[in-house]
């Protein structure tokens, strides 16, 4: 059925963002609240209510990251082959080839590095002891064992160490805990928990265009910001689409592009978005009403009444709708003065 | 009703000690309310200068009376001053940066390294001993033999173990001296060092720092100088702002605003007379403290780091912070949102016979509500007959010219309606086709609230057409409902432009119906379009009139009528449409005649329902669904249509089946935990070996479950009701049935089987460590045969968790939904078609890309949804 352009638009001054709100909220209460294992990835991924409000919260780290990485044809056919690449990105961190032990007497740190599992991976002790002299270079080595002589006195420092230590990358992509070949239509692809975009990019196995991660961030800080606020829609319709509700995309699209408006992504919330509304009623109404009230009169602030709260609280028309628009009225007086104008003329 | 004036900004500032008391129409000096007359004192906390609350007393200011005066600020002159604990952070931040000596902001904080180097050299730099720096030799000598470190105290060097102390110490680029550490102890006292600043010296401090370096620090001199975050002379809001309230004892119970000031004024009175009897300096100052506590809870009695203020009943007071802050506040209770007159309450029923624009009203509520009628020369007639009528619908009020407002009584009314002239307003009753606003909460998105038209019925209850249930997500266990009276002729024109049901058919949600056809309005639909139904000549009369329609067409069927024919009478002529139905025929109507298929809900609601909408608009849509209410319902009403158990007995054969397949599942079960056992189960990928067995049992169990559900749909057939309104999408699912009727299945707990229990099992009606299917939720009876116990049992531990999942889900849904509107909310389209929030930020140049508005739109949207998928991997 096709409808004239003109007569599908939104009108001027229709409250978009109000509707969004309420179509993307409304079906909130519908969602579930369950897990949803990918199949591979042994971590349950948030779905429904859950993953939506980590969106929209645009949390630094999602809970559980992952990667469908998709391959060169060569490699997606070849389930040798994409193994191979898909054991060469699984990371692995010293913690998990070594034994670490503090010695607080003597402020020392050992690693062991168990030749066995260093092995197993494909890893040099050499290799190893490299990584760990880039970070610390006052280290000795004696067979598969490394000794740290820190410089710090503080045991805490120590401590600190350790653990960087334990987390230090030795081998594959960083932040890539696991990865699995799974066939696709297209053949084998890569699924990974963790994800790492910039590193895997690199590779030249990847079909690059198809990569795909669920962290909203990280596709900001790799990809930029446009690619973030395409990433929130998807995610969103994901999210929505997997509980069998329908909500127009052009809901989605606002709700990203106001999070993305500034440039970086912006939470729905008081830290976010929220707070950082021109009104001061505004802020207040919402949450930590006295914080804004405090800073609002210090700093001698002043609210210019724009906002749908603002004018909402004082009792006067909203500027939204019909609410938006102004009459201008020439009163008779003006009227004749005009008509004895013109007759001059 | 023009606005004619408008408040064009609100600006924030601090209230200097002048500005409190040229404000203040009373310096307060008696710490005490009424006298034993109940009369208030003068000078005290209600004295009637600061307005009246009591009838009958005129307010010693305006002169007004109980409702007309306002009330009026007094204050409390503070013998010492004391800190406003809501700045004190504000303070804290304005004392650290300025200098303790000269007051000017510490820009440019001259390094210690460089007054280290200074001091190697041999300079005498003042101050540097402040700074920790080693200045003379017996000093080094000194630190050497407490020193423990190999670093050895040379001049110009600070010991080790005060590095951490003084690393912070800085040097004030203005005066030279140095800043010893200014420290804030919540909620609001601060230490120079480790001399505590008095509330008088932060004072002087803070007045001391001029207006042009406040204004670099972020504060405006003229509305805020910091200095006045120190209370001098505390304002004191008006009576009626704190209104006390007598009881039915006749004892007066204050607010516990008025308690809290009465409690600052004693103690600002005993500090007075303390320190005018030359009272120790300890005395004063804890007094001095106690007034700080006061005036600190009066403002906030949830300051953190100290207890709150208790009334004798040892429920902690609610001051002012309280009552602005939270849900329960002012801000969301009483400003965001408001309490409204001309509003009604009550249970909702159904009325299929109604329009879906109207509203069934009850007698009691009409007669009560009424609606404002300008009086004029053409209709003052009619207006008299309102005002002398004897009973509905009669006029209850007169707003005259002169502004008084009468009311109509039956002595009054001949006089009214004899005085009665154009240009006053009469307030009349509800009456039929009036327009009203229905509402019901939890009002999550904007078709809550729709416009009806008012039809006065008998009974007490709001009547509702079924059709408009979806919107409201109303049903009639008891629901209520909201009713609103719009009272100006503005209101009224924006309600039916806007908000009229007819217009809200389509759902800007997703571009479908949510105006839909419902339950046996579905399954009427589905009878009058089945192949076989078909009618007879008095049944076509019957059924067209009650659709209101007056012409019978031609017979198809020999002597008799289809049912198909029938429902396409309610066509338009121009409707032309070819879809597959839910039920896999294919539905074909031509030129507004349904020639095959049979409806279901699907295709009603995304075909018929949508495409009449946009060819023929709202009005068409209304009358559609109408009259197809009607037609369908009284269609079901003639062939009749129910579900009672034998629509979920199934046959012996069916039975036996559905044994062997849940014998069949159990084996098979068995069999995964043998070779689980064994270890000679394959490990799946990226999973454990118990991980492994979980999944598969659940898949076995999961496929036991569908097996049956085949067996069941054979076994009821497509003749049975049950299936019939699963299958049309009218109530009910085939897995109701098949939990009905064969087995109810798995029950789960966090998406897994159920395990918690000593053990290793749920219950102890199994073995130790058993993986069986039924140790861990398996139900393979059937709600109309009955659970076991242990079946019992373990459905009512997965229907537990769904019982939290809904409380939790609300809750937080709420909150996001709350959040999200917040953010957006401001967000509207301009005139060259970008939208911006109020500030004036763009955030689209159109509104989703091309503009479109997703309800006008509808189903030709798909185009547009590729942008969303760009992303998606090309599998």
């Amino acid at each position: 059925m096709t409808k004239p352009k003109k007569d599908t638009l939104v009108q001027t001054g229709e409250a978009v963002g109000i509707i969004a709100a309420q179509s993307i909220g409304e079906p909130g209460t519908q969602m579930t609240m369950r897990t949803f294992h990918y199949a591979g990835v042994a971590e349950q991924v948030p779905t429904g209510l859950p993953r939506l409000i980590e969106i929209v919260d645009a949390r630094k780290t999602a809970k559980k990251p992952l990667m469908d990485i998709y391959l060169k044809h060569e490699y997606a056919n070849n389930e040798e082959k994409a193994r191979a690449f898909a054991e060469s990105i699984e990371g692995l961190t010293l913690a998990s080839v070594a034994y670490l032990e503090e010695d607080f007497a003597t402020k020392k740190i050992t690693i062991t590095i168990d030749e066995e599992v260093a092995k197993e991976e494909g890893l040099q002790i050499s290799e190893i002891v490299k990584i760990i002299k880039k970070l610390i270079a006052n280290a000795t080595q004696e067979k598969n064992v490394v000794t740290l002589k820190p410089r710090t006195s503080n045991l805490r420092s120590l401590r600190r160490l350790s653990n960087k230590l334990k987390a230090l990358h030795v081998k594959g992509v960083p932040n890539i805990s696991r990865a699995m070949i799974l066939r696709g239509p297209k053949g084998f692809f890569v699924r990974t928990g963790g994800s790492n975009l910039a590193e895997v990019l690199k590779r030249e196995e990847i079909d690059g265009p198809a990569l795909y991660t669920n962290d909203i961030k990280e596709v900001e800080k790799t990809l930029g910001i446009e690619a973030a606020r395409n990433a929130i829609v998807h995610e969103i319709n994901q999210v929505l689409s997997l509980q069998g509700l329908d909500v127009d995309v052009r809901h989605l699209m606002l709700l990203a592009d106001a999070m993305c408006a500034s440039g970086s992504i912006k939470s729905i919330g008081r830290h976010g978005l929220s707070g950082e509304k021109a009104g001061i009623l505004a802020r207040a109404a919402f949450e930590e009403t006295l914080k804004h009230l405090i800073n609002a009169s210090v700093r001698g602030e002043e609210d210019k009444l724009i906002g749908v709260t603002e004018n909402i609280i004082i009792g006067q028309t909203i500027p939204v709708g019909t609410g938006l628009v102004r009459l201008v009225m020439k009163r008779t007086a003006d009227k004749k003065k005009e008509a004895k104008e013109e007759k001059e003329e | 009703m023009a606005i004619e004036k408008m408040i064009s900004h609100i600006k924030f500032s601090l209230f200097s000690p002048e500005m409190v008391r040229k404000l203040s129409a009373e310096k307060l000096l008696v710490p005490d309310t009424y006298n034993e007359d109940g009369y208030p004192i003068d000078g005290g906390l209600v004295d009637q200068r600061l307005g009246v609350i009591d009838p009958g007393l005129r307010c010693k200011t305006c002169g007004g009376r109980m409702r007309s005066c306002p009330g009026h600020f007094g204050h409390i002159e503070l013998v010492r001053p004391v800190i406003h604990p809501e700045f004190s952070r504000v303070i804290y931040v304005l004392l650290k940066s300025t200098c303790q000596h000269c007051h000017h902001i510490l820009v440019k904080k001259r390094q210690r390294s460089v007054v280290k180097k200074k001091v190697k050299k041999g300079e005498v730099v003042p101050g540097a001993a402040d700074l920790g720096i080693i200045t003379s030799k017996e000093e080094a000598v000194k630190a050497l033999e407490s020193a423990d470190e190999a670093e050895a105290p040379i001049l110009g060097s600070v010991p080790l173990k005060d590095a951490e102390k003084v690393k912070k110490v800085a040097i004030c680029a203005k005066c030279d001296k140095p800043q010893a550490i200014v420290s804030f102890v919540k909620p609001s006292a601060f230490y120079l060092g480790k001399k505590q600043l008095l509330p008088s010296d932060v004072r002087d401090w803070l007045a001391d720092i001029p207006n042009e370096e406040l204004q670099e620090l972020g504060f405006d001199p003229v509305y805020a100088r910091p200095e006045w975050a120190i209370i001098t002379a505390l304002l004191v809001p008006p009576v009626t702002v704190r209104p006390s309230i007598t009881l039915e004892t006749g004892d007066r119970s204050e607010d516990d605003l008025t308690h809290k000031l009465v409690d600052i004024m004693r103690i600002n009175q005993r500090l007075e007379a303390n320190i005018n009897a030359g009272a120790p300096q300890l005395i004063i100052e804890d007094l001095w403290e106690l007034l700080q506590y006061h005036v600190t809870t009066y403002f906030n009695n949830e300051t953190a780091n100290i207890p709150p203020a208790r009334h004798r009943s040892g429920r902690p007071l609610k001051t002012l912070s309280q009552r602005l802050k939270g849900k329960e506040g002012r801000f969301r209770y009483n400003l965001s949102g408001k309490r409204v007159n001309f509003s009604a309450r009550t249970v909702i029923s159904p009325d299929p016979n109604i329009s879906i624009n109207e509203v069934g009203v009850p007698m009691m509520v009409a007669e009560e509500m009424t609606i404002p009628i300008n009086v004029t020369d053409w209709n003052i007639e009619a207006c008299k007959k309102l005002i002398l009528s004897e009973d509905y619908p009669k006029a209850l009020y007169v707003l005259r010219t002169d502004g008084k407002r009468a009311k109509v009584t039956e002595k009054t009314k001949q006089e009214i309606s004899d005085n009665l002239t154009s240009g006053s307003i009469i307030e009349r009753q509800l009456c039929d086709g009036d327009t009203v606003l229905f509402n019901r909460q939890p009002s999550l998105h904007r078709i809550s609230i729709m416009r009806h038209k008012v039809r006065v019925m008998p009974g007490k209850s709001f009547r509702l057409n079924l059709v408009v249930t979806p919107p409201y997500n109303a049903d009639f266990d008891g629901d209520e409902m909201n009713l609103h009276v719009p009272q100006t002729d503005e209101a009224r024109v924006e309600a039916e432009l806007l908000m009229s049901v007819e217009g809200q058919v389509i759902s800007p949600r997703h571009g479908h119906a949510i105006i839909k056809p419902q339950e046996d309005f579905v399954s009427g639909a589905y009878f009058m379009t089945r192949d076989a139904t078909e009618f007879t000549r008095e049944q076509a009369c019957q059924l067209l009139a009650i659709a209101n329609i007056t012409n019978l067409p031609e017979p198809d069927r020999g002597q008799k009528y289809s049912g198909r024919l029938l429902f396409s009478e309610l066509l338009p002529k121009d409707l032309n449409l070819k879809i597959k139905s839910k039920l896999g025929e294919v539905i074909e109507i031509k030129n507004g005649l349904l020639l095959k298929g049979s409806l279901e809900a699907r295709a009603y609601e995304n075909e018929l329902i949508e495409k009449i909408f946009h060819m023929h608009g709202d009005q068409a849509v209304r009358t559609f669904l109408d009259s197809s209410t009607r037609m369908c319902i009284f269609g079901v009403t003639l062939h009749g249509f129910s579900v009672d158990v034998s629509n979920y007995t199934i046959g012996e054969e069916s039975v036996k089946k559905m044994e062997a397949v849940a014998s069949k599942a159990r084996k098979e079960v068995d069999g995964l935990v043998m070779q689980f056992k064994n270890k000679t189960l394959e490990r799946l990928p990226g999973r454990s070996l118990r991980e492994t067995l979980e999944e598969k049992i659940m898949a076995i169990l999961s496929r036991a479950r569908d097996a049956s559900g085949q067996i069941i749909e054979k076994d009821l057939g497509m003749d049975n009701n049950a299936i019939i309104m699963a299958k049309i999408g009218a109530r009910g699912s085939i897995l109701n049935a098949i939990q009905m009727s064969a087995m109810v299945g798995q029950q789960a707990v966090r998406g897994k089987r159920l395990t918690r229990g000593y053990g290793s099992r749920p219950l102890l009606h199994f073995k130790k460590k058993s993986l069986g299917a039924d140790a861990h939720g398996f139900v393979s009876s059937c709600f109309k045969i009955g659970l076991t116990p242990q079946e019992f049992f373990f459905h009512s531990m997965g229907g537990r968790e769904s019982l939290v999942n809904t409380a939790i889900r609300t809750a937080r849904s709420g909150y996001m939904q709350r959040r999200l509107i917040n953010a957006l909310q401001d967000m509207v389209v301009q005139s060259d078609r970008s939208v911006r929030d109020s500030r004036g930020v763009l955030i689209q140049y159109t509104f989703g890309g091309d503009g479109a508005d997703p309800k006008e739109v509808g189903a030709s949207r798909q185009a547009l949804e590729k942008v969303g998928e760009e992303l998606e991997p090309d599998d």
